[in-house]
């Protein structure tokens, strides 16, 4: 199993269900093209079914990593496990969704490899010798390069979103397992099972029109304001992550990855920059409407109109007009 | 016990970002910096620490001389000491670099916990606490929201994605990146920022620890976007763009 100039996609699965993100990261891989062979590993117990659907996909090979000490997800076992299989497999390049399992075992991988990982990368190139990673810095605001050159493997974590899923192509690959040796003694950390907190008072996903409030709102003293817009539209009423930090709302109200995934036909963006966290939770809107004083806010992005202003005069114009019109 | 909590100066939040010449990192004019959001939280963490448990918070941040803003500010909410490893420019390490740098500070330290954030506001690689973990040789959790001392050492409970949480319980040393939200933050007090002006701050460079700039992956160029999507800007004053985006709402988006 030697291919120094290949790609090796490392795909996330929790109790037998793919994390999408994987998908993506493997459209990646095989855009990034150039002839190198792209090999997709997952790392599990009993996980044969799963790589088999790997073995679908226009990949070199696919590979089970199984172990019984990988049935529950851990760091230790995880980069023990990865370490193993990159010193077989040898790729130039390691491709990894850039999800918060990956946030957790990643830097550790690369570290333990003396090699560093570029993470939560926007885009890949091709370049000379290497690579050229694109990703975001200040919360989106501003792009970076950074040059990883010379021997592999480099390593580098794709952002949710970066590839298309449906530019995915079909094949046929032979499926292997790759048996790492591992000791349950090296597992540091006890692990316990995942959950959920009590049912949701407060099920944003069914909403037809969301309004959500950021950090831009300034103080919990200004939230009625924002409130009143969301009653005069009959909107459910929802936030970033700073407005449920502070306590100004309730957790319960937060859209983004560690919060709330919303499809409504219109979102509402009230003095939200835009983060990608937030994006993940609110992309899926039919329609996004943002205010917001800075043009460059990276929300512009996904936005279909948008409200350049001070929120405190359009926020009640907004109310009012929508009042004479109902 | 003691505490080490690696704090990072960044740039205000609704600072206007410009590049600077070398098309390597932003203009530092006039601009005001702050303390990095969930450093901010982990440093309470760490207050809350020592309250229950004794011992001692010594906070780390390796940045520029202006820095020393922020580290009072930390020594003014409780911290007792801290670490300022002096560096004008931060971008010239890679991340592993950067942490190789952070962890010769701790390693003399000998601490039986470190936090750090999750993520800093800047240069966003989220990941410099579990390189760290790993140069220390120490079991690490991250994206924390709840900390609790055991018998055999830390329970920690971890964020998943999507709603979803999980214990994880750790030996301690241990190091932890701790997530916005986790705590409440306390204001500092007048005799908070008048203790603080006797505590230590001691100075440590890079080349006294051993680490010299570079890395095989440091940034390479710094740039303005280039934005996907353009929205259809609603322009004029506050009426003119609330009447105009009712009129597209009711005809186009058909939404009310
Ligand atoms: C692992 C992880 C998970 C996360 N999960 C989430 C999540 O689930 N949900 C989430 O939202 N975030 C999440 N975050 C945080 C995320 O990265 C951002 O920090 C957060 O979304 C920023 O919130 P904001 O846009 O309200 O605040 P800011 O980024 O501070 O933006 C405020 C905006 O308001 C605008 N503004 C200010 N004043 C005015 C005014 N008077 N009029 C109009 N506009 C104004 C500003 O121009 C700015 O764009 C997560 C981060 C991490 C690292
Ligand atoms: N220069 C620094 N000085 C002190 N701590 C830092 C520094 N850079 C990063 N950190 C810590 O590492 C965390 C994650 O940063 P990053 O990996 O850059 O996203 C921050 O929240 C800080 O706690």
């Amino acid at each position: 199993m030697s291919s120094s100039d290949g790609i090796l996609v490392v795909m996330e699965q929790t109790r037998g269900a793919w994390h999408k993100m994987s998908w993506e990261t493997l459209a990646g891989a095989q855009q990034l093209g150039g002839g190198m062979p792209v090999t997709a590993a997952v790392l599990g117990h009993d996980v044969g079914a799963l790589a088999a659907e790997l073995g679908g996909k226009q990949i070199a090979k696919a590979i089970a990593v199984d172990h019984a000490l990988l049935a529950s997800y851990t760091a230790d076992a995880c980069t023990a496990a990865l370490t193993q299989l990159v010193a077989a497999v040898q790729p130039a390049l390691v491709l990894l969704p850039h999800t918060y399992q990956v946030r957790d075992f990643a830097p550790k991988l690369a570290t333990r490899a003396g090699r560093v990982l570029v993470s939560d990368v926007i885009r890949i190139e091709a370049a000379g010798d290497g690579f050229v990673f694109v990703r975001q810095l200040f919360q989106g605001k501003l792009n970076g390069d950074f040059r990883a050159a010379g021997a592999g493997p480099h390593f580098a974590s794709v952002q949710a979103g970066a590839y298309r899923v449906d530019t995915l192509a079909a094949g046929s690959a032979p499926v292997e397992t790759f048996a790492p040796a591992l000791d349950a003694a090296q597992i540091r950390a006890r692990v316990e099972e995942p959950f959920r907190e009590s049912a949701r008072a407060v099920d944003l996903t069914a909403a037809e029109l969301i309004v959500s409030v950021g950090r831009g709102i300034k103080g919990r003293e200004n939230i009625g304001m924002v409130e009143a817009l969301a009653q005069a539209l009959g909107a459910e009423l929802a936030a970033s992550r700073p407005i449920c930090d502070n306590g100004w709302l309730p957790m319960e109200r937060q859209v983004g990855s560690s919060g709330q995934t919303v499809s409504p036909k219109v979102y509402f963006a009230v003095g939200i920059s835009g983060a990608i966290q937030h994006q993940v939770g609110m992309k899926g809107a039919k329609t996004v409407v943002a205010i917001n004083k800075d043009p460059n806010a990276p929300i512009f992005e996904i936005a279909d109109y948008g409200l350049v202003g001070d929120l405190f005069e359009i926020v009640p114009a907004l109310t009012e007009e929508i009042k004479k019109h109902k | 016990m003691k505490v080490i909590v690696a704090i990072k100066q960044v740039p205000s939040r609704d600072s206007r970002l410009r590049v600077d010449g070398s098309g390597r990192w932003i203009d530092p004019t006039d601009l005001t910096a702050e303390i990095n959001e969930p450093d901010a939280y982990a440093l309470e963490e760490a207050l809350q620490w020592k309250e229950k448990h004794g011992g001692e918070v010594v906070v780390l941040c390796a940045g520029p001389a202006g820095a020393t803003q922020t580290i009072r500010d930390a020594l003014a909410k409780g911290a007792d000491r801290a670490l300022h490893i002096e560096e004008e420019n931060l971008t010239a390490y890679d991340s592993l670099r950067l942490a190789e740098l952070l962890a010769a500070a701790i390693r003399a330290e000998q601490p039986d916990l470190v936090l750090t954030g999750l993520q800093s506001d800047d240069l966003g690689y989220g990941q410099t606490g579990v390189i760290l973990a790993e140069l220390l040789g120490m079991p690490h959790g991250t994206i924390i929201m709840q900390t609790e001392k055991t018998a055999a050492g830390i329970r920690v409970k971890r964020e998943l994605e999507d709603g979803w949480f999980q214990f994880v319980e750790l030996p301690l040393p241990a190091l932890l990146t701790i997530q916005s939200g986790i705590n409440k933050l306390r204001y500092s007090t007048l005799m908070g920022i008048k203790k603080a002006k006797s505590k230590e701050i001691k100075a440590l460079t890079p080349a006294a620890l051993g680490v010299t700039p570079g890395g095989a992956a440091p940034l390479e160029k710094l740039y303005a976007p280039q934005r996907g999507k353009q929205s259809r800007l609603i322009e004029g004053d506050a009426r003119k763009q609330a009447a105009e985006l009712v009129e597209i709402l009711k005809h186009e988006v058909r939404a009310i």
